[in-house]
């Protein structure tokens, strides 16, 4: 498995950069691992989705696809796709440490 | 990780609901990918982007092997309504969004929404015929000058 470093840290990552173990990750690693993603600062918008996603990954034990995100986030998916461009589900599932939301809508 | 796909140019040509919705799906997975998106809506899949009859594509009952329902049933009156209502509330049911709610969404995501010139003059449409979310009606060789450098999706 391969590790990456976050704020002085080791951790363990699966070959597309997602965290294994979300309990390992700390608010103070998301600005390293966003700038990774091309996003050069995290607004309180970021930051309202990361919150997001770690609480339904929290609850539910796999996080939002960008569907779920734009009914139940707050965030429109319009605005979801300005903040993450990359893939708003994708991209903010890698920032928040929790492994990547599966679902095809 | 190796080589990944950097953008698609879905072309949907057909207007039943089991030809709409996969070009949708894909449109829609491709964007939540971060791969730019571009949608060409040409023949019968001008349906789905036509105010007229967006809110009614209908599942084709009649020449789908895949319903497994005799043809000459899938033939009678209110069949193609009552099987697309059946499959559209199984789709709410895995919050699949209707076609107009979902072309929206697909261009919230900033996917590029385009009709076909020739489709177009065929059916005798304009750009007030079609939702908003169509930028443009454009020609087969503005299609192929946008798709340049990607990955060509015929359905």
């Amino acid at each position: 498995m391969p590790t990456a470093t976050y704020d002085g840290t080791a951790v363990e990552v699966n070959d597309e950069g997602f965290f294994t173990d979300p309990d390992r990750w700390t608010e103070a690693m998301a600005a390293q691992i966003a700038k990774e993603q091309g996003i050069d600062t995290l607004t309180d918008r970021h930051w309202k989705v990361i919150a997001f996603m770690r609480a339904e990954y929290a609850a539910k034990g796999t996080g939002p696809t960008v569907r779920a995100l734009g009914k139940t986030s707050g965030v429109t998916v319009k605005e979801l796709y300005q903040l993450f461009p990359k893939g708003p589900a994708k991209t903010a599932a890698k920032i928040a440490g929790i492994p990547k939301p599966h679902g095809c809508i | 990780m190796g080589e990944s796909i950097e953008k698609v140019s879905i072309i949907v040509s057909k207007g039943s609901l089991e030809g709409v919705y996969p070009a949708l799906i894909m449109a829609n997975g491709a964007r939540a990918e971060g791969i730019e998106v571009d949608l060409f809506f040409t023949f019968f899949g001008l349906d789905a982007v036509s105010k007229r009859y967006h809110e009614h594509i209908k599942l084709a009952t009649v020449g789908n092997p895949g319903l497994h329902v005799a043809t000459m049933l899938g033939g009678l009156p209110g069949m193609p309504a009552v099987m697309t209502h059946y499959l559209e509330r199984k789709m709410e049911r895995l919050d699949i969004p209707p076609i107009p709610e979902f072309i929206e969404m697909i261009a919230d995501t900033g996917a590029h929404l385009y009709g076909c010139q020739a489709a177009c003059d065929l059916f005798g449409l304009t750009k007030d015929d079609l939702v908003p979310q169509v930028e443009e009606i454009i020609t087969v060789g503005d299609f192929f000058q946008r798709a340049a450098g990607g990955q060509i999706i015929f359905t």
